[in-house]
Parts: C-alpha cells; structure tokens; sequence
C-alpha cells in the first residue's frame, strides 16, 4: 500500500521544533525519571530507526568518494563531484533519466483517469451483489506479489505458445516475442501496473463518494435528471477536491516507478526503454560493484524526488489552502 | 414485469438497479445497462489471466504447446502439478516465507506498537523530535546501496535474522499505529492508574486491546508484504536454503525463461516448462486467495483511516 502522506504535519512540526528550541532545556533528565517506562517502550523503534534507516544516511558519504570495499567508508579517499561528474558524462544514466521521466508520465497519463471510472461506475450499479463481487474481483490483484504479476505477463505473451502469440498466429500474423522488443516495453508495464492496482485504487474515490450528501442526488432525481447529468453535475464535482490530492501526491511521486517490477520485466535488448535510475542503480551498484557511483545516483534520484514532493505540496498549499500533509 | 424472461430480469436489475422509487426513464436505462456491460468487460479482463494461469496447469505439456490452450485446459492432467510439488527447493522456499511471514509480522509489531504507544503520549519529552525523525523516513531514504552496506557492515548479509529484523518498520505503519494510540480515550487509562497500573500494565491491559482492529490492520500490511516481497531476499541472501518462495518463483519464472535449453529438456508430453511454471504460480497463489476475504475487510477499513484527509 502507498504510504498517504496526508497523515503527518512535518512542517508544522519543523516550525514547532524551532520555536520550542528554547523551552526545552535541561529537565529531560526528571522526566525520563519519572516516564522511564514510556522510554523503555519506545527505545526499541527509535533504535531500529537509528540502525536501519538513520545509519545508511550516513553512508550516503561514498557517493563523494573513491569507494572501496577493504578500507570502508570511514577510509575511502574523498574525490569531490568525481562521481556526479561521472554521472553526467554516462548515456546510459541519461537514458536512464529520461525513461524514467516517460514512465512516470506516461502512467500518470494513462493510469491515474483509471480509478475514477471504475469508482463511477461501481457507484453506478445499483444491483448491491453484483456491486460487491465485481468490487471483490476489481481489488484482487492488488494483493498479489509482483513476482507473479510478471510471471502472468511472461506466460501470456511467451513467443512460442502464450495466448496472445497463439491468437496472433490463429488470425494469420507472425508471432512477436513482445518482452524483447523496445518499443513494447511501456505499454507492457503500464497497462499490466493499470490492471493490477485501478481496481484497488478506486476505494478512495468511492469513499469520497460515499461522503456526499444522498440529498443531492435525491433532489436531482426528483427533478428529472439523468444519471448521466447527476455524474457530471453532482458526482464528479464532488470528487475534485480527492482527485487534486491525489494528483499531487502522484506527481510527488513521480519518479518512484515500480523498480522491483521492472527489474522481472526487462532485459538487455529492451534497455532503451526499461532502464530506469532505479534499475541503473541496481545494476551500478549491486552487479558491477561500482558503490559510489551508484550511490551518487541514488542521491541524485532521491533529491529529486524530495524537491517533487516538497513542490506539490507547496502547490496544494497554494490551491487549496492545506497542504498534502 | 414478472412476465418477463429471467435473464431479462437479471439483465435489467444489473442494469437499472432494484431501486424503484423514482421510475427510469429510457435513456437512464441504457446507461445502467451500457454501464453494466462495460463492467462485466473490466471484470473478465480481470479474471482472465487467472483462468488462462490455471487452465495451462492443468493441461498437458503438449496441448499448450501446440497452442490449444486459449481459456479452457486441454488434455486435463497434473503431471504439472506432480513436477513442482516433488522438487523439495520448492517446499523448502515455501516454508521459509511461512518463517518469513510470520516471524517478521511478529517483530514489526514488537517494535511498532510499544514504540508508536510512547509516541502518541502527550506527556513525553521530546516526543516532537522523535516524531519528526521517523516522519522525515517518508520522504527522504539513503537509497540501495548505502542501505546495502548498511546490512553488510551489520554482519546481516545471507541471514534469517537479517531478514528478518532489516524490513521490520516503515513510518507509515508507526504513524497509523500512533495515531490509532491517540483515539483512546483518556479517562480509561485515568482509571487504570488511579487502580494502580503503571505506563506497561496501562498500555498491555489497556490501551492494546482498545487499539486491536489497528494492531490487526498494522500486522495484515506487514504479512502481505513479507509475503509477496522478493527484492531484498534476492540480493541479501546467498544461501538456496534461506530464500522464500518469492525468490524461488522468480528463479523459476524469469532466470529460466531465458535459458531456452534448459526449457527444452524439461519438457516431456504431460508436462513442459510453460504448465510447471503455471502451476507454481497457482500453487503460490492459494494462500492469499484463501485469506483474501479476511484481508479484503481489514484493508479497506485500513484504507479509510489512511485515507485522504480533506
């Protein structure tokens, strides 16, 4: 599940932490005396926050050094922007830069009306079984692991007998090994991430459905409207404020694609369009023990996607007076 | 309308909805039945790879390769089926994610739910600072490879225990937990410490059986996720012994896949490589349609609270 940044008022905290800088001096010590339970409680988390999340932070040091495995990242030689420039001078992270781009785009484009309609049309079913099996259905592949996601794809478009190869072959065209080929890749990966999470992705929307008032519609049904007028005169107006959210949190989110499910779905031959930073990332650093590049990479990919996130929120602000979060 | 045919009936109550109040006029009609239709469309296209995965399994290796097998099996057998269950990497790889699974949801919520308990008192000194500290975990992570290292100079690399604890927290399921903490009202824990209970007996016999749907919500996102991740325990564990089914699927499906000799020499009349691979994708599929209605209800209860707040 997508974590929903709507829960936490970090900016608000900031601003809270600076101003109660001040006021906070000296007595932590009585009060770890008195609530020393509440600190024994809470140790454990924060100290798997510090080792796991907080310790790696640290590391991000190599992406200025001369990473080697046997002196560390304490003992590494510091080499400035070798690394950044050594980014900027590779086409193969430029590629890797401008498909993730596309892909993220691309998605947002194609996936993100998606949900919206599906939640429309559930709502649209009067007939309450039949609302709540096609709701089951719609939501089951959300729950299912990518690995077999990707196994699905691989088996329906195998070259050799995958069904739409033996359909292709039964209406006389020639088979196509469609995981090989470039310029199939996006459409692979975004129509399969669009049947996998719509359906689920339709909750929120039918939530928000489920807020307006039923006097709106009740009144426009007694007038005489249609239900194709009540969508678009009551139902749709009343889902933008969902639809802006959460179209910021999608462009927040942007350059986060699906790298674990790319990683099943690519290869060599399809790098032109299926290698994204993630994936470049990956293979820098995990197969070809390049630590520092690949860590320069990274960060380069996480301020990015911290100045995305950082700017819809600033949007939402903006527009609709609240933020995200 | 009685007079009219059953499936009209069924057709025009999927269509128009037993509600009646208001009669439809025609062109409200049509919409109900277009709309209908259109969602039976999304429905099949839904289930169909699920149909198609499991009619390859169970037909013969021979049918589906010469290309019989578009949506109903042919040649009904389980020598697939045979094939998968008598290799013991398989068996090893599914009892290791049941570890996985469950040992991991244990300690995410040994450390999430005291932790998140601590945190959403008010009464807790720096409770800001700590609160800040994991909500910046949402936006900002070091990435792969210093997370790599990370585990690496912890001497966690190819270890259960690695695994297990490495993927244990996340901020989201803190700050759900936290705030579920916060819904409790006051005045039983005033009550509890007015009996006597300190900040542990309050928080074991209190607070956690009043904040159980969300322990179950915190404790459903974790097993789904140890159930269904594979990336980590491809690249931390070395050891065929340690890998959970993910991993074996995914050795199975993709590395295979691409060694075309090795397909070949798999295949035998009953069986090929396309039904095997089928039917381990069906087999690893079947405990979470099992527990798919439970989670269903937990996760979009879950979805709710999590849900966009306006």
């Amino acid at each position: 599940m997508r974590s929903s940044p709507a829960l936490i008022d970090v900016v608000g905290q900031l601003r809270q932490l600076a101003g109660a800088a001040h006021a906070r001096t000296g007595n932590f010590r009585q009060a770890i005396r008195q609530d020393w339970q509440l600190y024994v409680l809470l140790a454990p988390l924060m100290l798997w926050f510090a080792v796991f999340l907080y310790a790696p932070m640290g590391g991000l040091v190599i992406a200025f050094k001369d990473y080697s495995l046997f002196k560390g990242a304490a003992g590494s030689s510091w080499i400035g922007l070798e690394n950044f420039a050594a980014l900027i001078g590779d086409e193969q992270f430029h590629r890797a830069v401008i498909n993730t781009l596309a892909l993220g785009l691309l998605s947002l484009i194609f996936g993100f009306p998606v949900p919206i309609v599906l939640a429309v049309m559930f709502n649209e079913i009067r007939h309450s079984g039949f609302r709540r099996v096609a709701q089951t259905i719609a939501y089951l592949p959300h729950f299912i692991s990518v690995v077999i996601i990707a196994g699905l794809v691989v088996a329906m478009l195998s070259p050799s007998n995958g069904v739409v190869n033996v359909v292709r072959s039964a209406m006389g065209l020639e088979k196509v090994y469609f995981l090989t080929v470039p310029e199939y890749f996006r459409t692979i990966y975004i129509g399969s991430g669009i049947w996998k999470e719509a359906g689920f992705d339709s909750i929120v929307y039918l939530a928000a459905i489920a807020g307006i008032n039923p006097a709106l519609f009740e009144a426009a049904r007694i007038d005489g409207a249609s239900r194709l007028n009540i969508i678009r005169y009551i139902t749709l107006p009343a889902l933008v404020p969902t639809i802006l959210v959460l179209l910021l949190i999608k462009v927040g989110h942007l350059i986060e694609v699906g790298f674990e499910y790319i990683v099943l779905l690519y290869q060599p031959a399809t790098y032109a369009t299926s290698d994204v930073i993630a994936t470049y990332i990956y293979r820098a650093g995990l197969q070809n023990s390049d630590y520092g590049l690949a860590a320069a990479a990274g960060l380069f990919n996480a301020l990015v996607a911290l100045v995305l996130v950082w700017g819809a929120n600033a949007l939402s602000r903006r527009y609709s007076s609240a933020g995200l979060w | 309308m009685r007079w009219r045919p059953t499936i009209e009936r069924a057709w025009q109550r999927f269509g128009d909805g037993d509600e009646t109040a208001v009669a439809q006029s025609h062109g409200d009609r049509i919409f109900g039945r277009v709309n209908a239709g259109l969602m039976l469309v999304f429905l099949a296209s839904t289930l169909y790879p699920f149909i198609y995965i499991l009619s390859v399994s169970i037909s013969s290796g021979a049918a589906v390769t010469s290309g019989k097998v578009v949506f109903w099996p042919s040649e009904i057998t389980l020598a697939a089926y045979g094939q998968v269950l008598a290799d013991q990497k398989f068996w090893i790889a599914y009892a290791n994610t049941f570890f996985y699974a469950i040992a991991g949801t244990a300690m995410s919520l040994a450390l999430i739910v005291p932790g998140a308990y601590a945190l959403a008192k008010a009464r807790l000194k720096g409770r800001r600072v700590f609160n800040f500290l994991i909500a910046v975990t949402l936006w900002f992570h070091a990435g792969l490879i210093p997370f790599f290292l990370n585990v690496r100079d912890l001497g966690l690399l190819d270890s259960r225990f690695g695994i297990v604890v490495a993927f244990a927290c996340n901020a989201f399921n803190v700050i759900l937990m936290r705030n579920a903490f916060e819904q409790v009202p006051a005045a039983y824990e005033e009550s509890a410490r007015l009996d006597g209970a300190d900040d542990f007996k309050s928080f074991w016999f209190v607070a956690v059986p009043l904040a159980l749907p969300t322990i179950t919500t915190v404790a459903l996102l974790a097993l789904v996720t140890r159930w269904n991740g594979y990336f980590w325990s491809m690249v931390l564990l070395f050891d065929e012994n340690k890998v959970p089914l993910q991993v074996y699927l995914k050795k199975v499906i993709v590395d295979l896949r691409a060694d075309d000799a090795m397909a070949a020499k798999l295949a035998t009349a009953d069986y090929s490589f396309e039904t095997m691979t089928a039917a381990v994708i069906v087999v690893s599929l079947l405990p979470i349609l099992l527990l798919y209605p439970w989670l269903l209800r937990i996760f979009t209860k879950g979805m709710m609270i999590g849900g966009v707040k306006e």
